[in-house]
């Protein structure tokens, strides 16, 4: 059951706040997705989640609960056959409000309030820590291969010395300034796991523990892109930027 | 009813306002496009909020 509200309703009364609440509920399930401000949003979400409680019962007594709040036939209709089923293996949390910047006449915080209906078991989250922890694996591996083949081709190792990501990687020379400035362009920060690429935002900043030919190269070893795939493109337009 | 003794000076007056001081918003870095938005917000310049995309809360040309 909702938490019975505090404080001061919404509008001018509490037949109005259930007039606002009651059309505010009636535009989320014709549309989906609607923006208002953070405080209906708020307000809204837990009548909002008990109406789809009651078209997931979906008996003729749930819709004329709910007709009692949504008057239009249509937008109810579309939430018992619509919206309910795609809410079947959700258990609660069936809206979700992200907040966005502030409206511009009155600088009121704004947020969009959403129907979840995608799947439940869809968590790309989980896939991404998945990856990175499968990808840390991979590098300690290559790591301590590393490490055993250094020992025996140490003796006649090239003037650059090989960093310990393979032959696309190279230790800084000069407390991590690049072996060779041509070749070794890309940043790779051991302490975050995160590579930089010329140009990219926090390049000049960054002290370069080993240095790579290739973004490939550095993500072969188990380097994540900082700041996120799009920030690490090859850039030269990054440059106007920083 | 009470009313204030004494006028009070410009100086103790500029003296209390000069408390009023406005505190800088905290910014983060949006990870999608690098731009500065406000934490737990959808970025204005994108629009995306945990890689989803919100197109009411792209920045329009009325706002500034």
């Amino acid at each position: 059951m909702p938490t019975p509200t505090k404080g001061p309703r919404l509008g001018g009364g509490p037949a109005h706040e259930r007039l606002i609440l009651a059309n505010l509920a009636q535009a989320l399930f014709e549309h989906d997705r609607i923006t208002t401000t953070e405080a209906k949003a708020k307000r809204l979400r837990p009548l909002a989640e008990r109406l789809v409680t009651f078209a997931k019962r979906g008996d003729l007594h749930a819709r004329r609960r709910v007709m009692t709040v949504i008057r239009d036939k249509g937008v109810v209709h579309r939430l018992f056959t619509e919206i309910a089923p795609d809410m079947a293996d959700r258990q609660g949390g069936y809206t979700r409000i992200t907040k966005i910047a502030p409206r511009k006449g009155d600088n009121a915080p704004m947020a969009v309030i959403e129907l979840v209906r995608e799947p439940v078991n869809a968590k790309p989250k989980r896939a991404v820590v998945a990856e990175a922890e499968g990808a840390t694996k991979r590098a300690a591996k290559e790591d301590a291969a590393a490490a055993e083949a250094a020992p025996a081709d140490a003796p006649e190792l090239e003037p650059l010395a090989e960093g310990k990501y393979g032959a696309d990687s190279a230790a800084p020379v000069d407390g991590g300034l690049s072996p060779d400035p041509e070749k070794f362009t890309v940043k790779g920060n051991e302490d975050s796991m995160k590579y930089h690429v010329p140009g990219s935002r926090w390049y000049d900043s960054t002290v370069a523990e080993v240095w790579f030919t290739t973004p490939e190269a550095a993500q072969a070893a188990g380097f994540e892109p900082a700041g996120g795939e799009k920030a690490q493109e090859v850039a030269e337009d990054g440059d106007d930027e920083a | 009813m009470a009313v204030p003794k004494r006028k009070m000076s410009r100086a103790n007056t500029r003296s209390r306002r000069a408390q009023w001081k406005a505190t800088p918003t905290a910014l983060a870095t949006c990870p999608n496009c690098g731009a500065a938005k406000q934490g737990h917000m959808a970025c204005p310049n994108c629009g995306t909020y945990k890689d989803r995309h919100y197109s009411a809360a792209e920045r329009t040309e009325h706002q500034s």
